[in-house]
Protein backbone atom coordinates (compact mmCIF):
# COMPACT_ATOMS: atom_id res chain seq x y z
CA UNK A 1 0.00 0.00 0.00
CA UNK A 2 1.54 3.51 -0.89
CA UNK A 3 1.57 6.56 0.79
CA UNK A 4 -1.14 7.76 -1.68
CA UNK A 5 -3.34 4.90 -1.58
CA UNK A 6 -3.09 5.54 2.49
CA UNK A 7 -3.79 8.66 1.80
CA UNK A 8 -6.86 8.63 -0.55
CA UNK A 9 -8.10 6.29 2.24
CA UNK A 10 -7.70 8.90 4.96
CA UNK A 11 -9.42 11.54 3.55
CA UNK A 12 -12.23 9.27 1.89
CA UNK A 13 -13.27 8.23 5.67
CA UNK A 14 -12.87 11.26 7.15
CA UNK A 15 -15.26 12.47 4.28
CA UNK A 16 -18.00 9.99 4.68
CA UNK A 17 -17.92 10.21 7.81
CA UNK A 18 -18.44 14.23 7.90
CA UNK A 19 -21.29 13.43 5.41
CA UNK A 20 -22.89 10.98 7.92
CA UNK A 21 -22.34 13.30 10.22
CA UNK A 22 -23.85 16.44 8.25
CA UNK A 23 -27.03 14.53 7.81
CA UNK A 24 -27.80 13.23 10.93
CA UNK A 25 -26.50 15.88 13.60
CA UNK A 26 -28.67 17.05 15.82
CA UNK A 27 -28.05 20.78 16.01
CA UNK A 28 -27.58 22.51 12.67
CA UNK A 29 -24.22 24.61 13.71
CA UNK A 30 -22.52 21.20 14.11
CA UNK A 31 -24.18 19.91 10.39
CA UNK A 32 -22.68 23.35 8.91
CA UNK A 33 -19.17 22.92 10.87
CA UNK A 34 -19.15 19.20 9.70
CA UNK A 35 -20.05 20.42 5.89
CA UNK A 36 -17.22 22.50 6.68
CA UNK A 37 -14.88 19.25 7.47
CA UNK A 38 -16.48 17.74 4.44
CA UNK A 39 -15.28 20.29 1.60
CA UNK A 40 -11.95 20.66 3.35
CA UNK A 41 -11.43 16.79 3.21
CA UNK A 42 -12.71 17.04 -0.83
CA UNK A 43 -10.05 19.72 -1.34
CA UNK A 44 -7.46 17.14 -0.62
CA UNK A 45 -8.72 14.42 -2.75
CA UNK A 46 -8.69 16.96 -5.33
CA UNK A 47 -4.88 17.99 -4.27
CA UNK A 48 -4.50 14.43 -4.86
CA UNK A 49 -6.13 14.48 -8.58
CA UNK A 50 -3.46 17.42 -9.27
CA UNK A 51 -6.31 20.01 -9.46
CA UNK A 52 -4.31 22.14 -7.51
CA UNK A 53 -6.50 25.41 -8.15
CA UNK A 54 -9.59 24.50 -7.50
CA UNK A 55 -8.72 22.31 -4.27
CA UNK A 56 -7.63 26.51 -3.09
CA UNK A 57 -10.97 28.00 -4.78
CA UNK A 58 -13.13 25.01 -2.64
CA UNK A 59 -11.17 25.98 0.54
CA UNK A 60 -11.53 29.75 -0.53
CA UNK A 61 -15.14 30.09 -1.61
CA UNK A 62 -16.85 27.35 -0.09
CA UNK A 63 -15.09 27.01 3.67
CA UNK A 64 -14.71 30.54 3.39
CA UNK A 65 -17.94 32.29 2.09
CA UNK A 66 -20.90 29.99 1.45
CA UNK A 67 -20.24 28.17 4.84
CA UNK A 68 -19.58 30.99 6.96
CA UNK A 69 -22.99 32.91 5.15
CA UNK A 70 -24.67 29.03 6.59
CA UNK A 71 -23.19 29.59 9.72
CA UNK A 72 -24.23 33.26 10.26
CA UNK A 73 -27.98 32.27 8.66
CA UNK A 74 -28.17 28.76 10.96
CA UNK A 75 -27.03 31.12 14.19
CA UNK A 76 -29.18 34.40 12.89
CA UNK A 77 -32.74 32.16 12.77
CA UNK A 78 -34.23 30.82 16.25
CA UNK A 79 -34.81 27.14 15.05
CA UNK A 80 -37.12 24.72 17.18
CA UNK A 81 -35.28 21.18 16.53
CA UNK A 82 -36.68 19.01 18.54
CA UNK A 83 -40.45 19.63 16.48
CA UNK A 84 -37.54 19.62 12.89
CA UNK A 85 -36.78 16.36 13.63
CA UNK A 86 -40.03 15.00 14.07
CA UNK A 87 -40.53 11.38 11.56
CA UNK A 88 -36.25 11.45 11.24
CA UNK A 89 -36.50 7.98 12.85
CA UNK A 90 -39.91 6.91 10.87
CA UNK A 91 -38.28 7.37 7.22
CA UNK A 92 -34.69 6.15 8.59
CA UNK A 93 -35.33 2.51 6.98
CA UNK A 94 -36.45 3.71 3.88
CA UNK A 95 -33.89 6.47 3.60
CA UNK A 96 -30.96 3.82 4.10
CA UNK A 97 -32.38 1.25 1.80
CA UNK A 98 -32.68 3.73 -0.89
CA UNK A 99 -29.55 5.15 0.05
CA UNK A 100 -27.78 1.39 -0.07
CA UNK A 101 -29.23 0.10 -3.14
CA UNK A 102 -28.24 3.50 -4.84
CA UNK A 103 -24.45 2.82 -3.85
CA UNK A 104 -24.50 -0.90 -4.85
CA UNK A 105 -26.34 -0.31 -8.23
CA UNK A 106 -23.52 2.43 -9.39
CA UNK A 107 -20.74 0.42 -7.49
CA UNK A 108 -22.06 -2.92 -9.92
CA UNK A 109 -21.11 -0.81 -12.73
CA UNK A 110 -18.65 1.57 -12.17
CA UNK A 111 -16.21 -1.33 -10.53
CA UNK A 112 -17.05 -4.15 -12.91
CA UNK A 113 -15.05 -5.19 -16.16
CA UNK A 114 -17.65 -4.48 -18.64
CA UNK A 115 -17.75 -0.80 -17.11
CA UNK A 116 -14.72 0.12 -18.57
CA UNK A 117 -13.60 2.21 -16.09
CA UNK A 118 -11.61 -0.20 -13.80
CA UNK A 119 -9.12 -0.86 -15.79
CA UNK A 120 -8.68 2.83 -16.86
CA UNK A 121 -4.46 3.54 -17.22
CA UNK A 122 -3.04 6.20 -14.73
CA UNK A 123 -2.07 9.38 -16.22
CA UNK A 124 1.76 9.73 -17.30
CA UNK A 125 3.42 12.04 -14.93
CA UNK A 126 3.55 15.77 -15.63
CA UNK A 127 6.18 16.93 -17.00
CA UNK A 128 8.44 19.64 -14.75
CA UNK A 129 6.83 23.12 -14.57
CA UNK A 130 3.85 22.08 -15.43
CA UNK A 131 0.90 24.93 -13.82
CA UNK A 132 -2.28 23.41 -13.52
CA UNK A 133 -3.35 27.19 -12.90
CA UNK A 134 -2.03 28.60 -16.01
CA UNK A 135 -3.52 25.73 -18.39
CA UNK A 136 -7.09 26.23 -16.98
CA UNK A 137 -6.67 30.84 -17.33
CA UNK A 138 -5.41 29.62 -20.91
CA UNK A 139 -9.15 27.54 -21.53
CA UNK A 140 -11.48 29.84 -19.60
CA UNK A 141 -10.11 33.27 -20.99
CA UNK A 142 -10.31 31.56 -24.67
CA UNK A 143 -12.32 28.73 -25.16
CA UNK A 144 -14.83 28.84 -22.29
CA UNK A 145 -14.96 33.26 -22.22
CA UNK A 146 -18.00 32.98 -23.06
CA UNK A 147 -19.30 30.63 -20.29
CA UNK A 148 -17.09 32.50 -18.15
CA UNK A 149 -19.06 36.08 -18.52
CA UNK A 150 -22.53 33.91 -18.61
CA UNK A 151 -20.96 33.45 -15.01
CA UNK A 152 -20.30 36.52 -14.00
CA UNK A 153 -23.84 38.15 -14.70
CA UNK A 154 -24.76 34.73 -12.79
CA UNK A 155 -22.95 35.51 -9.81
CA UNK A 156 -24.11 39.76 -10.43
CA UNK A 157 -28.04 38.12 -10.71
CA UNK A 158 -27.23 36.45 -7.59
CA UNK A 159 -26.09 39.67 -5.60
CA UNK A 160 -29.11 41.90 -6.85
CA UNK A 161 -31.90 39.03 -6.01
CA UNK A 162 -29.97 38.39 -2.44
CA UNK A 163 -29.81 42.06 -1.27
CA UNK A 164 -33.51 42.78 -3.20
CA UNK A 165 -34.81 39.83 -1.07
CA UNK A 166 -33.78 40.61 2.68
CA UNK A 167 -33.64 44.53 2.02
CA UNK A 168 -36.45 45.94 3.81
CA UNK A 169 -38.03 49.57 4.99
CA UNK A 170 -38.09 49.76 8.87
CA UNK A 171 -40.96 52.13 9.99
CA UNK A 172 -38.89 53.66 12.66
CA UNK A 173 -35.62 54.99 11.05
CA UNK A 174 -35.67 58.83 10.58
CA UNK A 175 -34.63 58.66 6.99
CA UNK A 176 -34.97 62.18 5.06
CA UNK A 177 -36.06 62.72 1.59
CA UNK A 178 -34.34 65.50 0.13
CA UNK A 179 -36.33 65.70 -3.06
CA UNK A 180 -39.32 65.56 -0.77
CA UNK A 181 -37.56 68.92 1.22
CA UNK A 182 -36.65 70.63 -1.79
CA UNK A 183 -40.17 70.24 -3.96
CA UNK A 184 -42.00 71.56 -0.55
CA UNK A 185 -44.38 74.38 -1.00
CA UNK A 186 -45.09 77.20 1.12
CA UNK A 187 -48.76 76.05 1.27
CA UNK A 188 -47.79 72.68 2.23
CA UNK A 189 -45.89 74.16 5.36
CA UNK A 190 -48.35 77.45 6.21
CA UNK A 191 -51.96 78.04 6.68
CA UNK A 192 -53.96 81.29 5.96
CA UNK A 193 -56.21 81.85 8.27
CA UNK A 194 -57.99 85.06 8.00
CA UNK A 195 -60.18 86.52 11.25
CA UNK A 196 -60.71 89.27 13.21
CA UNK A 197 -58.22 92.09 14.44
CA UNK A 198 -58.21 91.97 18.20
CA UNK A 199 -56.71 94.39 20.65
CA UNK A 200 -53.09 93.85 21.90
CA UNK A 201 -52.99 92.00 25.40
CA UNK A 202 -49.51 93.15 26.97
CA UNK A 203 -51.42 96.56 28.72
CA UNK A 204 -48.78 96.04 31.17
CA UNK A 205 -48.03 99.28 33.76
CA UNK A 206 -44.07 99.21 32.97
CA UNK A 207 -44.91 98.74 29.44
CA UNK A 208 -42.57 95.31 29.25
CA UNK A 209 -44.24 93.85 26.52
CA UNK A 210 -43.23 90.63 24.66
CA UNK A 211 -40.61 92.49 22.13
CA UNK A 212 -38.95 93.98 25.84
CA UNK A 213 -38.61 90.66 27.26
CA UNK A 214 -37.03 89.07 24.28
CA UNK A 215 -33.78 91.18 25.16
CA UNK A 216 -33.57 89.47 28.55
CA UNK A 217 -31.01 86.51 29.33
CA UNK B 1 -1.94 4.43 -7.99
CA UNK B 2 -5.44 4.04 -6.80
CA UNK B 3 -8.23 3.43 -10.01
CA UNK B 4 -10.61 5.65 -11.46
CA UNK B 5 -13.71 3.37 -10.32
CA UNK B 6 -12.33 4.05 -6.66
CA UNK B 7 -13.20 8.01 -7.47
CA UNK B 8 -16.30 7.48 -8.68
CA UNK B 9 -17.91 5.01 -5.88
CA UNK B 10 -16.41 7.65 -3.48
CA UNK B 11 -18.77 10.27 -5.40
CA UNK B 12 -21.67 7.76 -5.89
CA UNK B 13 -21.44 7.11 -1.42
CA UNK B 14 -21.37 11.25 -0.79
CA UNK B 15 -24.37 11.29 -3.74
CA UNK B 16 -26.73 8.62 -1.89
CA UNK B 17 -25.72 10.31 1.71
CA UNK B 18 -27.73 13.04 0.30
CA UNK B 19 -30.21 11.35 -0.79
CA UNK B 20 -30.56 9.83 2.43
CA UNK B 21 -29.94 13.06 3.73
CA UNK B 22 -32.78 14.58 1.91
CA UNK B 23 -34.92 11.76 2.86
CA UNK B 24 -34.27 12.53 6.73
CA UNK B 25 -34.76 16.05 6.82
CA UNK B 26 -37.66 16.45 4.72
CA UNK B 27 -38.90 19.59 7.21
CA UNK B 28 -35.54 21.56 7.68
CA UNK B 29 -34.85 23.77 4.98
CA UNK B 30 -31.35 24.52 6.19
CA UNK B 31 -30.26 20.80 6.34
CA UNK B 32 -31.80 20.72 2.56
CA UNK B 33 -29.78 22.83 1.22
CA UNK B 34 -26.91 21.30 3.24
CA UNK B 35 -27.94 17.92 1.28
CA UNK B 36 -27.49 19.77 -1.69
CA UNK B 37 -24.51 21.49 -1.71
CA UNK B 38 -23.17 17.63 -0.69
CA UNK B 39 -24.25 16.19 -3.93
CA UNK B 40 -23.13 19.14 -5.99
CA UNK B 41 -19.26 17.98 -4.35
CA UNK B 42 -19.94 13.97 -5.36
CA UNK B 43 -20.43 15.43 -9.11
CA UNK B 44 -17.58 17.72 -9.04
CA UNK B 45 -15.15 15.09 -7.47
CA UNK B 46 -16.24 12.31 -10.20
CA UNK B 47 -15.92 15.64 -13.04
CA UNK B 48 -12.44 15.87 -11.53
CA UNK B 49 -11.24 12.37 -11.77
CA UNK B 50 -12.21 12.28 -15.26
CA UNK B 51 -10.08 15.18 -16.00
CA UNK B 52 -7.41 13.43 -14.12
CA UNK B 53 -7.61 10.16 -15.41
CA UNK B 54 -8.15 11.41 -19.17
CA UNK B 55 -5.81 14.74 -19.10
CA UNK B 56 -8.22 16.83 -19.98
CA UNK B 57 -8.44 19.87 -18.35
CA UNK B 58 -11.73 21.01 -19.76
CA UNK B 59 -13.77 18.97 -16.64
CA UNK B 60 -12.14 21.09 -14.25
CA UNK B 61 -13.33 24.48 -15.90
CA UNK B 62 -17.15 22.44 -15.60
CA UNK B 63 -16.10 22.31 -11.97
CA UNK B 64 -15.43 26.29 -12.07
CA UNK B 65 -18.80 26.93 -13.17
CA UNK B 66 -20.47 24.50 -11.07
CA UNK B 67 -18.51 26.54 -8.06
CA UNK B 68 -20.12 29.46 -9.40
CA UNK B 69 -23.06 28.29 -9.70
CA UNK B 70 -23.58 26.69 -6.06
CA UNK B 71 -22.64 29.79 -5.20
CA UNK B 72 -25.33 31.96 -6.40
CA UNK B 73 -28.05 29.65 -5.39
CA UNK B 74 -26.85 29.07 -1.72
CA UNK B 75 -26.54 32.99 -1.54
CA UNK B 76 -30.69 33.24 -2.77
CA UNK B 77 -31.65 30.23 -1.36
CA UNK B 78 -30.46 31.54 1.97
CA UNK B 79 -31.79 35.40 1.25
CA UNK B 80 -34.80 33.19 1.33
CA UNK B 81 -34.80 31.21 3.95
CA UNK B 82 -34.15 34.68 5.91
CA UNK B 83 -37.18 36.18 4.06
CA UNK B 84 -39.02 33.19 5.04
CA UNK B 85 -38.24 33.14 8.76
CA UNK B 86 -39.05 36.79 8.76
CA UNK B 87 -42.40 36.26 8.13
CA UNK B 88 -43.52 32.86 9.10
CA UNK B 89 -41.16 32.28 12.16
CA UNK B 90 -40.55 29.22 11.02
CA UNK B 91 -38.39 27.16 8.42
CA UNK B 92 -40.58 23.35 9.08
CA UNK B 93 -41.34 22.68 5.46
CA UNK B 94 -44.86 21.54 6.53
CA UNK B 95 -45.60 25.26 7.39
CA UNK B 96 -44.90 26.46 3.96
CA UNK B 97 -48.30 25.56 2.47
CA UNK B 98 -49.42 29.03 1.52
CA UNK B 99 -49.56 27.87 -2.25
CA UNK B 100 -52.27 25.64 -1.62
CA UNK B 101 -50.82 23.34 -3.54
Amino acid sequence: MTFQTFIFYFLSVVLIGAALGVITAKNPVHAALLLVLAFFTAAGHWLLLQAEFLAITLVLVYVGAVMVLFLFVVMMLDINVAKLREGFWRYLPMGALVGLLLVAEMSLILVSRSGGFGDVAPPPDLPAGYSNTRELGLLIYTEYVYPFEIAAVILLVAIVAAIALTLRKRKQTKYLDPAAQIAIQRKDRVRMVSMPSEPRADTRPDGAGPAAEGKQP
Amino acid sequence: MIPLSHYLVLGSILFSISVIGIFLNRKNLIVLLMAIELMLLAVNMNFIAFSHYWNDPAGQIFVFFILTVAAAEAAIGLAILVVLFRNLSTINVEDLDQLKG
